[in-house]
C-alpha cells in the first residue's frame, strides 16, 4: 500500500495565511517601495503590534478550545490604567506593576475560566460581562487619559534592542541601526512558548482534542472542565501581558486604550487559519496573521487613501477574503474524501 | 473476592430526575469470559455502562474491581481509565481533528510532553497488527466511519485494561471487521481479559458470548451461561413475554411479487446521484413491499436517498403512477407522495430538542406550506392519535424527543411519515439499534401498509428481517444492483450467493 | 400537607419556565427601586410618571418607568432579530450596531439631499425608511449568506460588517454629518404631537406584534427551531435550512432598519463612531437574558424582549444613584453574572438537590 500523506486541516489553513502574507509583502516592496523596502518598516509594524500578537496568541488558544475572550481588548486598557496610577500615583515601581498587571489578568481569569468551565455558562457572555467590567473599572481607576513620568518605566519604555546589520544610510551619510522594542521580545518569546505548548505537550493536544469534540474528549479520559479553565486562565494572563506590553508601547493610561483589540485578534486568529468552531488553529498562523492586517493597513496608508475608513474597509475585505478561501478550501477538502 | 472475578457490581441504582433507570441491578465479570449485556432499548444497558465508567454518579450500590482495596471510587472516565476499564462506545467518542495516533494516546499515560515519534511508531505498530487500513498520521475526520471505530478499539485494547467494554462496537462495521474484531476478543480473551459485550445482534452472542446477563425496565433478569440459554428463551427474557410471532409474520400473504401489468407507483430509470452509486433502474408497484440488500457501503442507502432527492440526482429520468416527473429536492418527493425514514435516526432523523408532537407534524407541516401552519388543537391531535396508534411510549407529547429511547425516537419518525399519507414510504435500516419487540411491530407496519394497497421499500442489515417482510429484493454489491430475487429465490441462501457475488452458486 | 406539596409543584414548574429569570430579573428591580423609594425619601420615586408640558409645547408623559420604555425600544427590536438569528444559524449577529449606523447614514442622506436646508425635508421620510429598509436588509442578505452558503460562523461572518459598517456608513454621507432639524423628522425618536407616549415605544410595540403575527401565521418559528436544531433532518423533512438563515438574517436586516430610524429621529443627526456604540452586546445580552441557548434551537422571543427590557431598567436604575455613564458597565457586568449564574442548569441543579437535601432533613425532623 503507498503511503499518501495529507495535509491536515490545521497546516493547510497555516500555509495559506503564510503564501498569502509573503505575496503581499513582496509585492508592497516592489510596487510601493517606500517604508516596505526598509527592514525597520517591517520591525515597526511589530514593534506597533506587539501586544496584540500576545492577545491574539491567547484568543487563539481559547478559540482552538471551542470558545472565545472579549474581554482582552478592555482588559489591556485596564491594564494600563492601573499600572499608570500605581507608578505616577500611587509612588509604585516598574516591578510592582508588572505583578498588578499579572494579578490583575490572573484575577480575570480564575473567575472567567471558573464561570464557563465549571459553571458551564456561555463564553460569549461570561466575557461579555468580563469586557464590560474591565471597561467600567478602567474609569472607576481614574477617568483620563495621562502620560507616566516615573524615570524608571520611562527608561524601560525607551529602552531599545538593535539588529545588527539591518541598519540603513540616511540621506545626511549617518547610519540608523533597525531596532525592536522589548515588548517585540516578550511577544516572539510568548509564541514560541505556546507553539511548544500546543504542539508538544499534552496540556496543548488537549486543548485541540476539547475543541474538536468535548464529549470525547471527556470520553478518552481527558478533564475537559480542567482544560477549559486553564484555556482561559492563560488567555486572560497572556491578555495581561500584552496589556504591559501595550502600556510599555503607548506609555500612558487611558480608558480608550486598545480599543476594540477584541475583534482585532479574533480577526488575526480567523486571518492566521484558527476556526471558531475550534480544534483547528495554530500559532505561527496567528502571528501572520496579526503582520498581514497590519500589512494590508500600511499598505492603504501608502496608496494615499488614508482616511480612516478605507483601513476600515480594506481590513473587513481581507477578513472576508479569507474566510472564503478557508470555506472553499475546507469545502473541497471535504467533497475529495468521498 | 473470588479468585477469577474482576468486576462486582452490587446493588446498583440510578435515577434521573424520579424516573428509575437502573434498579438493584447485579453484574459479575470474571477473567478471561467474554460477557453480553443483553436487553431492550431503555432496559439499562447504556446506564449500567456509564456507571461503569463513570459518566454518571450511581446513587447507589457498590463497585469492586480486582487490584483495587475496597470499593472502586469512579467519578469520571479518567478514573475508570486509571482502574483497568476501557472502553468503546457505539457513538464513535473521538476527536474527529487529531490524528489517528493521537487519538489513541490521548488522555492516558503520564509526563507533561508528547513524544510523537514513539507515539507515531507505536501507532503504525498497532495499526498493522491489527490491519486497520489508516496510518498514524492521518487525521481522524478523513477517515471512514468503520476505520474510526476500529481506531477506537485499537486504543481500548492497548490500554492494558483487565475490564474491556464493547458497547455496540459493530453496528458500523462489515462482516470481515466483525470477523476481526471477534478474533481480536478471542485473543484478549485468553489473556484474561474480562470483555462486557453489548450488542442487538443475537448471532454475535453466540458465536462469542460466555455468558449473558440480561436487564429489562431497569432492573436485573438473570445471569445465565450461554448454554443453558437458547436464543427463543432469551429473547422471552429480554421482553418479559412468550414470543410466538417471531418467525413468521408474513403470514399467507406473498402474491404481489409478479409483474401484473400495472403502472408502477414509482419508476426510475438510470437514477444517479453525486454519491457515486452506478445508475439503476427500479420500479415499485401499489401493495408491494421490496427491498434493497448488499452489505454495508454496498450503496443501498444512497439508491433510496437518489429516490427521493435527499442527495443530488445527476441523471436519470423517474416516473411516478405513469406521469414522469423530476425530483431535485426532498421537498419535490414529498409533494408527489413519496416519504423517507433515513437510516441514521439521530443525524438525519430526530430534531432532539424539539417535542413529539413538533417532530411528529414537522414533514405534514411542511407539505402544508409556510404560511399555514397547523393549529396547536389540531397538533395535539395528530399526536395523541399516532402516540397511541404506533403505542409511543413517552411522557407527553411536550416530552423532547431527545430523551426518549431509541425505538420510540423511530416511531415518532416513522407517524412522521405516516401523517402525510404517503403513496410510498422508504424506511431505510428502521430497526437498527432498537429493540425486538419493536423491530417486529415495525416490519408488521410495514406489511400492514402494504395491504392497505401503499408500497413500501424496506432496508435491513438482517437478512432474515428482509426476507419476512418483502416480496422482492434488488440486491447491490459495490454501489451498482446485481440482481433481483423474488418469489422461490427469496430465501437466505441465495440471497446470501448473490450479494457475495462471483461464481458461488 | 398534600396542598403544600402541589405548591411546591407549581413553584418547581414556574421557576423552570424558560420566561422565570428575566421576570425574576425585573420583579427584583422593581422591589429594588421601591425598597430605595422608601429609604432615600427625596421626594422622587422611581415610578412616578407625570403628565406634563414638554419643552415642545405638549402634553406627554414623563419619568424613570416611561425612560426605561422609551429607551429600551431599540434594544427590543434588535433582541426580536437577533434571537431569530441566534435560533436558526446557531450564532449571532455583532453587525447590527455598525448596520445600524448604515441604515441612519442612509436616511440622513435621502431626508437632506444636497444638504442646502437643514430645516425642510428634501425627500418624504417613509421613501428614506423604504431605502434603509432595503439596504439594511440587503446587508443582512450579506451576512446571512455568508452564515448559510459559505457556512462561515456567524460571529465570523459578521465582524467583516462590525469591522467595515461605520466606514461604510461615513462614505454614504461623504464623512460629512448630515443634520435635519425639521420637526417631524424628529417624531419618531420623540413625540409626535397629541400623543402623550413616545413614539419609539409605540413602534416598538408594532414590532412585537407584528412578530407575533408573522410566528403565529407562519411557520417561522417552527422551521427556525428545526434547522437550529438539526439542519440535516430538516432538509430531510423538505425544509431548505439556507433559506430559512438567510430569511432569519433579513428579518435581522429590516429591525436594525427601524431601530436606525428611531436613533437618528432622537438626535435628528448622526455621529458614525458613536451612533448605536456596543447595541450588539446589549443585544445578544438580551437574548441570553431571556434564558435562549446561544447555540440555537429553541427560543422564546417575549423572554428576549423581557431580557431588553432588563437591560434598559438597570441601566437607568444605575443612572438614577449618579453611577457616571462610563462606570456603568462594571456594574452592568456585575448583574449579568449574578443572573447567567442563577440560571445556569449546572448552579440550578445544584440548587435543587441542596433543596432536596434540607427537605428530606427537615422531614427527618418532622419524622423524629
Amino acid at each position: 500500500m503507498k503511503r499518501k500523506k495529507s495535509l491536515s486541516d490545521t497546516n493547510l489553513l497555516l500555509l495559506i495565511t503564510i503564501v498569502v502574507f509573503f505575496v503581499m509583502y513582496i509585492s508592497a516592496i516592489l510596487f510601493l517601495k517606500q517604508g516596505f523596502l526598509k527592514p525597520q518598516g517591517f520591525f515597526n509594524i511589530l514593534n506597533e503590534n506587539a501586544y496584540l500578537i500576545i492577545l491574539s496568541c491567547g484568543m487563539s488558544l481559547v478559540m482552538i478550545t471551542g470558545g472565545i475572550d472579549i474581554s482582552v481588548g478592555t482588559l489591556t486598557a485596564l491594564i494600563c490604567m492601573s499600572s499608570a496610577v500605581l507608578l505616577d500615583m500611587k509612588g509604585g515601581n516598574v516591578v510592582e506593576a508588572i505583578l498588578l498587571s499579572l494579578a490583575i489578568g490572573l484575577a480575570f481569569g480564575i473567575v472567567q475560566g471558573f464561570l464557563i468551565a465549571y459553571l458551564e455558562i456561555q463564553p460569549f457572555i461570561v466575557t461579555l460581562a468580563g469586557l464590560f467590567f474591565a471597561k467600567g473599572m478602567t474609569t472607576i481607576v481614574n477617568a483620563t487619559q495621562f502620560n507616566v513620568e516615573n524615570e524608571e518605566f520611562k527608561a524601560l519604555k525607551a529602552t531599545r534592542i538593535i539588529i545588527p546589520g539591518m541598519g540603513v544610510v540616511n540621506r545626511k551619510g549617518i547610519y540608523v541601526p533597525a531596532y525592536v522594542e522589548i515588548g517585540v521580545i516578550v511577544a516572539l518569546v510568548v509564541v514560541a512558548i505556546l507553539f511548544v505548548i500546543l504542539k508538544w505537550t499534552k496540556l496543548g493536544r488537549n486543548f485541540y482534542a476539547i475543541g474538536g469534540n468535548a464529549q470525547s474528549a471527556s470520553m478518552l479520559g481527558i478533564n475537559v472542565k480542567k482544560t477549559k479553565f486553564i484555556a482561559y486562565l492563560m488567555c486572560s494572563v497572556l491578555a495581561s501581558i500584552g496589556g504591559f506590553v501595550f502600556f510599555m508601547h503607548a506609555g500612558s493610561g487611558s480608558p480608550s486604550h486598545a480599543s476594540g483589540a477584541e475583534m482585532n485578534a479574533i480577526a488575526s486568529s480567523i486571518i492566521g487559519g484558527t476556526m471558531l468552531t475550534g480544534g483547528v488553529g495554530n500559532i505561527i498562523g496567528t502571528f501572520f496573521g496579526v503582520i498581514s492586517l497590519s500589512t494590508i493597513k500600511n499598505i492603504v496608508t501608502s496608496l494615499g487613501l488614508d482616511e480612516a475608513w478605507w483601513t476600515n474597509i480594506t481590513v473587513a475585505l481581507m477578513i472576508c477574503i479569507f474566510l472564503l478561501i478557508q470555506s472553499l478550501v475546507l469545502k473541497r477538502k471535504a467533497a475529495q474524501k468521498k | 473476592m473470588q479468585d477469577d472475578v474482576i468486576l462486582k457490581m452490587r446493588n446498583i441504582r440510578k435515577s434521573f430526575g424520579g424516573v428509575h433507570a437502573l434498579h438493584e441491578v447485579d453484574f459479575t465479570l470474571r477473567r478471561g469470559e467474554i460477557h453480553a449485556l443483553m436487553g431492550e432499548n431503555g432496559a439499562g444497558k447504556s446506564t449500567l455502562i456509564k456507571v461503569l465508567t463513570g459518566v454518571y454518579q450511581k446513587d447507589e450500590g457498590t463497585v469492586e474491581i480486582e487490584g483495587i482495596q475496597g470499593e472502586a471510587n469512579i467519578r469520571s472516565p479518567q478514573d475508570a481509565q486509571n482502574s483497568g476499564i476501557s472502553t468503546v462506545y457505539q457513538e464513535i467518542s473521538l476527536c474527529p481533528n487529531l490524528t489517528v495516533a493521537e487519538n489513541m494516546f490521548i488522555g492516558r499515560g503520564k509526563g507533561a510532553f508528547t513524544d510523537w515519534k514513539s507515539m507515531n511508531t507505536k501507532a503504525d505498530k498497532m495499526l498493522r497488527e491489527l490491519d486497520i487500513p489508516t496510518y498514524a498520521t492521518e487525521q481522524l475526520g478523513s477517515c471512514s466511519i468503520a476505520v474510526q471505530q476500529m481506531v477506537a478499539i485499537a486504543r481500548a485494547v492497548d490500554m492494558e485494561c483487565k475490564v474491556l467494554i464493547l458497547d455496540e462496537p459493530t453496528s458500523s462495521l462489515d462482516e470481515q471487521e466483525v470477523e476481526k474484531l471477534f478474533k481480536l476478543m478471542r485473543d484478549l480473551k485468553a489473556k484474561g481479559v474480562g470483555i462486557i459485550f453489548v450488542t442487538h445482534f443475537l448471532d454475535q452472542v453466540y458465536e462469542v458470548c460466555d455468558r449473558i446477563t440480561v436487564l429489562r425496565d431497569g432492573g436485573l433478569v438473570g445471569e445465565y451461561v450461554i448454554e443453558d440459554l437458547p436464543r427463543v428463551k432469551l429473547v422471552s427474557k429480554m421482553l418479559g413475554k412468550e414470543l410466538d410471532d417471531i418467525s413468521d409474520i408474513k403470514g399467507e400473504e406473498t402474491g404481489k411479487a409478479e409483474d401484473d401489468g400495472s403502472v408502477p407507483v414509482f419508476e426510475a430509470k438510470g437514477l444517479c446521484s453525486t454519491e457515486g452509486i452506478k445508475p439503476f433502474d427500479f420500479y415499485i408497484k401499489a401493495g408491494e413491499v421490496n427491498g434493497f440488500t448488499g452489505l454495508l457501503g454496498s450503496g443501498r442507502s444512497e439508491c433510496v436517498r437518489a429516490i427521493f432527492g435527499a442527495d443530488k440526482v445527476t441523471e436519470g429520468k423517474v416516473k411516478v403512477k405513469g406521469k414522469e416527473v423530476t425530483i431535485k429536492k426532498p421537498i419535490d418527493a414529498m409533494k408527489l407522495g413519496i416519504g423517507y425514514l433515513p437510516e441514521d435516526r439521530k443525524r438525519d432523523g430526530i430534531v432532539s430538542e424539539l417535542s413529539v408532537r413538533d417532530n411528529l407534524i414537522l414533514a405534514f407541516q411542511v407539505m402544508k406550506g409556510f404560511f399555514h401552519p397547523i393549529s396547536r388543537a389540531k397538533a395535539e391531535e395528530y399526536a395523541d392519535e399516532y402516540i397511541k396508534l404506533l403505542d409511543i411510549k413517552t411522557a407527553s407529547s411536550e416530552t423532547p424527543i431527545g430523551r426518549l429511547s431509541g425505538g420510540n425516537q423511530q416511531k415518532v419518525i416513522i407517524a412522521r411519515w405516516l401523517l402525510t399519507h404517503p403513496d410510498y414510504l422508504i424506511l431505510d435500516e428502521p430497526t437498527r439499534g432498537i429493540d425486538i419487540g419493536t423491530k417486529i411491530e415495525i416490519q408488521k407496519l410495514a406489511l400492514k401498509l402494504a395491504s392497505e394497497g401503499k408500497s413500501v421499500t424496506f432496508i435491513s442489515s438482517e437478512v432474515d428481517e428482509m426476507l419476512r417482510t418483502c416480496s422482492r429484493l434488488v440486491v447491490m454489491r459495490d454501489r451498482a444492483v446485481v440482481g433481483e430475487l423474488s418469489g422461490s429465490d427469496l430465501n437466505q441462501t441465495k440471497v446470501m450467493a448473490t450479494i457475495a457475488g462471483g461464481e458461488s452458486k | 400537607m398534600k396542598q403544600k406539596k402541589s405548591f411546591g409543584e407549581i413553584v418547581n414548574v414556574i421557576v423552570h419556565k424558560q420566561i422565570f429569570i428575566p421576570l425574576a430579573a425585573l420583579f427584583i428591580l422593581v422591589v429594588f427601586n421601591f425598597i430605595a423609594d422608601l429609604i432615600v425619601n427625596d421626594g422622587t420615586s422611581f415610578f412616578e410618571i407625570t403628565y406634563g408640558m414638554s419643552k415642545d409645547g405638549y402634553h406627554v408623559l414623563s419619568g424613570n418607568l416611561i425612560t426605561v420604555i422609551d429607551n429600551a425600544s431599540e434594544l427590543v427590536l434588535l433582541a426580536i432579530g437577533m434571537t431569530l438569528v441566534t435560533a436558526a444559524s446557531g450564532g449571532q449577529d455583532i453587525s447590527v450596531g455598525a448596520v445600524i449606523a448604515i441604515a441612519g447614514s442612509v436616511i440622513l442622506r435621502i431626508v437632506c439631499g444636497d444638504g442646502s436646508d437643514a430645516n425642510t425635508l428634501q425627500a418624504p421620510i417613509i421613501l428614506a425608511f423604504f431605502a434603509a429598509c432595503i439596504v439594511a436588509m440587503l446587508f443582512g442578505a450579506f451576512n446571512g449568506m455568508l452564515v448559510a452558503y459559505f457556512k462561515i460562523q456567524p460571529m465570523v461572518a459578521t465582524l467583516i460588517l462590525f469591522t467595515a459598517g461605520r466606514s461604510i456608513a461615513a462614505w454614504i454621507n461623504n464623512n460629512e454629518l448630515p443634520v435635519m432639524n425639521a420637526p417631524s423628522f424628529g417624531y419618531f425618536g420623540k413625540f409626535i404631537p397629541g400623543i402623550a407616549v413616545p413614539t419609539p415605544v409605540l413602534i416598538a410595540i408594532a414590532g412585537m406584534i407584528l412578530i407575533g403575527l408573522v410566528l403565529k401565521f407562519t411557520n417561522l418559528g417552527l422551521y427556525a427551531q428545526s434547522v437550529g436544531i438539526n439542519p440535516n433532518s430538516s432538509r430531510l423533512n423538505g425544509i431548505n435550512p439556507e433559506v430559512i438563515k438567510l430569511i432569519t438574517y433579513v428579518i435581522l436586516g429590516f429591525f436594525v432598519a427601524i431601530a436606525g430610524l428611531i436613533k437618528v429621529s432622537r438626535v435628528q443627526s448622526i455621529n458614525y463612531s458613536v451612533i448605536a456604540k456596543d447595541i450588539e452586546m446589549d443585544a445578544i445580552l438580551a437574548v441570553a437574558l431571556g434564558g435562549n441557548p446561544l447555540g440555537g434551537g429553541k427560543f422564546n422571543i417575549w423572554a428576549s424582549i423581557l431580557g431588553a427590557y432588563v437591560i434598559q431598567m438597570l441601566t437607568t436604575t444605575l443612572f438614577r444613584y449618579n453611577v457616571d455613564a462610563t462606570a456603568l458597565p462594571a456594574y452592568k457586568a456585575v448583574v449579568v453574572v449574578v443572573l447567567v449564574v442563577l440560571s445556569a442548569p449546572v448552579v440550578r441543579e445544584r440548587l435543587n438537590r441542596l433543596f432536596a437535601s434540607l427537605k428530606s432533613k427537615n422531614e427527618g425532623k418532622e419524622a423524629a
